[in-house]
């Protein structure tokens, strides 16, 4: 596998440029410059909200200094709360290139996208650099499942749980999440913790979770589901957990965390304190953005009903659990999981090829959301308080 | 409600049995792996029976006759309770299963 070698220290498997808008009234203009820029390793991504928030702050420093990033462009309107220059500082720290536009002051948008154009073509230069040799304990994968039915838990789910477990062997940090998603397997997740005050960690993260879908009046279960033949949360729960193999839990992180080594990690993306602002995440791209910004260079993405989704800045690989969605989605699929079920492969034969297709992805071979143009990209208000010494054993021992 | 619950896959024959796929020694029902349709031949723990309803496929039928308020078992965990006796092969779904945690919602339902 070849990476960018980053200056942290950390390599990524794309040198993507991203285009970011501080604020929804710079978006236009930001998504205007990715258009004309037309260029597969320029996106977009940014921030809607005009009032200030600390995780949004956190998560676009993690976002822009993100591995598979080589340079950004910030794009705000100028009168918006977000630290423009707070951001750019510590983009440059990180020692990437970074240029802020602001559209208050650059004529407007006409002239403000004829500049941003111009930014993104010197960022691209400046970020130009040759990959170096990169190996599996560097590298960083999320999972997720979008558009469940009831094949995900049993084909593409434990595929890819097979899948987390030979990475895992070999030294890489893997990522899954959704405590939401996980009610009813709090028990057994907590007999897996690598200590017995992770495993309380994990199941206090869990009660968190029901405390706080139990307040909004929903659990996360879309109808699709139940026509798909799901009937409850903990069904789909247990389902979306297979995701997670059978290696050990070596932490617990929230959005921004960077697992501190190798192992398998619960992403808690729930937020702390009272519900404030609204569902926690709102779709799946939510969660794929927080997957991200804990340092996630790809992303295993499970679906039966058929989801099409790709993202910004990190490749999302797709795996479809339902032989009858594959058939009707297959342009949008990486893997077929479903032949587990029509008899034409093994669990354990699906789990090698999303293995091996994880490393081509990490070598460069584009997915099929990738080479679609997909960069769905979503981030909204939250509140997290930081994790406690008993969520990383390892590294509070080291 | 969609169209894979009336869709019968080509190469299903009446009188072969349905696939039913058992998770876990545990659970107490079954995965259909193909739409199943009154009168289907089923084979559930070595007996032979006539499936009473329709099952879509990846959904779950009893493998045994549930009692109301009795744990349905899935993946040898419980995803919920029965709200109502099920007979041994009836679709087991959200008419007859409720969540232990949060009620399932359906599309008519919105957050306001």
């Amino acid at each position: 596998m070849k990476g960018y070698l980053r200056q942290d220290g950390r390599k990524g498997i794309r040198n993507v440029i991203v285009v970011a808008y501080l604020v929804e009234c710079a978006h236009h203009v930001a998504r205007a410059i990715v258009t004309r820029s037309d260029d597969l390793d320029v996106h977009l991504i940014g921030f809607p909200g005009c009032f200030p928030n600390k995780y949004a702050a956190r998560m676009m420093e993690a976002l822009c200094a993100h591995p598979n990033v080589g340079g950004a462009l910030l794009v705000s309107l100028g009168c918006e709360s977000f630290n423009r220059s707070a951001l750019a500082r510590a983009v440059e720290a990180s020692g990437r290139p970074v240029e802020t536009l602001v559209i208050q002051e650059s004529g407007g948008t006409v002239a403000s996208v004829a500049a941003g154009v111009e930014a993104v073509r010197r960022l691209k230069r400046a970020a130009a650099a040759e990959p170096a040799e990169m190996s599996l304990d560097e590298l960083v994968v999320g999972t997720i499942c979008g558009g469940s039915d009831a094949t995900s838990g049993i084909t593409a789910n434990p595929a890819v749980g097979r899948c987390f477990d030979m990475l895992i062997a070999n030294g890489a940090a893997c990522i899954f999440e959704e405590t939401g998603e996980l009610l009813g397997c709090e028990r057994i997740m907590a007999e897996r913790a690598a200590t017995p005050e992770l495993g309380e960690e994990i199941r206090r993260a869990v009660e968190k979770a029901e405390r706080y879908y139990r307040a909004l009046g929903f659990s996360s279960f879309a109808p699709g589901n139940a026509e798909g033949g799901l009937t409850t949360i903990e069904e789909k729960s247990m389902g979306a957990y297979a995701k997670s193999g059978a290696s050990p839990i070596s932490g617990l992180i929230k959005p921004g965390d960077r697992p501190p080594g190798g192992g398998l990690y619960l992403l808690d993306v729930v937020p702390d304190g009272e519900p404030r602002f609204g569902f926690p995440n709102i779709a799946d791209n939510a969660e794929i953005v927080e997957l991200i910004a804990c340092g996630a260079h790809l992303t295993l993405f499970t679906t039966g009903r058929g989801s099409v989704v790709g993202s910004a800045i990190s490749p999302v690989v797709k795996i479809c659990a339902n032989p009858d969605t594959y058939r009707k989605l297959a342009g949008d699929m990486d893997v077929n999981a479903g032949r587990i079920l029509e008899g034409g492969a093994s669990l354990d034969a699906v789990g090698e090829e999303i293995f091996e297709l994880v490393k081509a992805t990490a070598s460069g071979r584009r997915t099929v959301s990738e080479a679609l143009g997909h960069q769905e990209f979503i981030l909204t208000y939250k509140r997290f308080e930081p994790i406690g010494p008993a969520c990383l054993p390892r590294a509070a021992a080291g | 409600m969609t169209e894979a619950k009336t869709r019968r896959a080509p190469e299903a024959r009446a009188d072969e049995p349905a696939r039913l796929i058992l998770l876990d020694a545990a659970d107490n029902v079954l995965i259909a792996v193909r739409a199943v349709a009154p009168g289907d031949l089923l084979v559930i723990d070595g007996a032979a029976l006539a499936a009473p309803e329709n099952v879509p496929a990846g959904h779950k039928l009893a493998r045994t006759d549930l009692r109301a308020g009795e744990k349905v078992l899935k993946y040898g965990a419980p995803i919920g309770a029965a709200t109502r006796a099920v007979a041994r092969g009836a679709h087991v779904h959200t008419h007859n299963l409720r969540s232990d945690y949060i009620a399932t919602h359906s599309r008519e339902e919105d957050a306001t």
